[in-house]
């Protein structure tokens, strides 16, 4: 089928079966799960076994669409998501996204303590100071050069 | 005996009223404890004080003697009956306050009051009173040994392995105690007693400079002396953003 309408569409991700979705909220927070199937306007039935999810009905609102899609059939069995999942490394895709690596920054950040939050000012600030000399010095010659 | 069917339940419990289902009397029936009252001594005859007792007195034509009482009654009444003092519960002296579990021996604390606040300093040990002896070191903030409460300090996740300081005995609470000035009075006037600066003793200064030189090699020790050393000298304040129930210490 070539939904050619879609190109003009200003949505991207949709709530489809084998969407790849990130979890928003409770104690699976931050995993990945597809989209096996849909149950509602409000909920869908979600599987996420390269991440630890168990299938399991799911608040669309407490879904974060990603970029990515998988495919199988609905409702398909847990096993046959796994190999599908698997074999489209779909895993791997996500922890090397930028969005993912944002998010384990996050966390990082704000599991510093005092300590370590010392470490990182000194560090920032000499890092600073090289950037700073180096753009003064090249500024300096630019002047004299008549440049700027 | 039959068989005990109320095995694991209570033989006392209370009703849904708050009362207890049976009375003191019940229970010392229920639980025998007759069987296990220990026999009272007879009451020993105790000896009779006098209450009166004869003294002579001088003068004429007066009987010669009265009655005193061998106790004189009390002179003045109270007229609001004292509420009886509780027995006081030295609890200090049994055991020094509970600490919290993040404040060990060697952790790096931030100091939230006093003149030193905001340092970040090493606690040593925990003093009879349940005060936490701290020092700067002096050498790296300026805060010397001090006894300071847990509750006006922030414990970081940050220890220093101080299981080698030794911190000689002398520094007790006794030794930090506060000198009071004397009200000393002159001429029956009270002398112009100016607030006295503090001026540390020899011993004080002596004691400063052992226990730290021992807090510094440790500090060196650890495997990174150099900057945890610029920690110590350092001071917290809070950035933009940053909230207190929301950061790691």
């Amino acid at each position: 089928l070539i939904h050619f309408y879609k190109r003009e569409m200003p949505f991207k991700k949709f709530v489809e079966i084998g969407r790849v979705a990130m979890l928003n909220q409770g104690p699976d927070a931050g995993k990945i799960a597809a989209i096996v199937n849909v149950i509602d306007q409000n909920r869908v039935l979600i599987d996420g076994p390269t991440s630890g999810v168990l299938r399991q009905a799911y608040p669309i609102k407490q879904l974060h669409l990603t970029p990515l899609r998988v495919k199988f059939a609905f409702n398909a069995k847990t096993k046959v998501v796994r190999k599908e999942m698997e074999s489209e490394k779909v895993q791997e895709s996500w922890d090397s996204s930028n969005w993912a690596k944002r998010m384990a920054l996050k966390s990082k950040r704000d599991g510093l303590n005092d300590f370590d939050r010392f470490k990182l000012r000194k560090a920032k600030s000499a890092r600073n100071k090289i950037v700073a000399k180096a753009l003064n010095t090249k500024k300096r010659q630019l002047r004299k050069a008549g440049k700027i | 005996m039959g068989k005990n069917k109320n095995k694991g339940s209570p033989r006392n419990y209370t009703l849904a009223s708050g009362v207890a289902r049976f009375s003191k009397s019940a229970m010392f029936h229920k639980k025998a404890i007759y069987k296990f009252m220990k026999k009272k001594a007879p009451a020993k005859e105790s000896k009779k004080k006098a209450v009166f007792v004869e003294k002579k007195i001088g003068g004429a034509k007066n009987g010669g003697t009265r009655m005193v009482r061998v106790k004189k009654l009390a002179n003045d009444y109270p007229t609001a009956v004292k509420a009886a003092k509780k027995p006081f519960a030295s609890c200090q002296k049994s055991h020094p306050a509970k600490l919290r579990s993040s404040i060990t021996p060697g952790v790096v604390a931030i100091v939230l009051a006093g003149v030193h606040k905001g340092k970040h300093v090493i606690v040593l040990k925990q003093l009879q009173s349940g005060l936490l002896l701290i020092t700067g070191p002096m050498t790296l903030n300026g805060c010397p040994l001090r006894r300071i409460n847990q509750r006006f300090i922030i414990a970081t996740k940050t220890k220093v392995d101080v299981s080698s300081v030794k911190v000689p005995d002398t520094l007790n609470d006794a030794y930090f105690a506060r000198v009071k000035a004397e009200n000393v009075k002159k001429d029956g006037v009270f002398a112009d007693n100016k607030k006295q600066k503090y001026a540390p003793s020899d011993e004080r200064k002596k004691d400063q400079g052992e226990v730290d030189k021992q807090v510094m090699a440790a500090i060196s020790k650890h495997p990174e002396g150099a900057l945890m050393k610029k920690y110590l000298a350092s001071v917290f304040r809070l950035q933009k953003g940053q909230y207190p129930h929301n950061m790691v210490f």
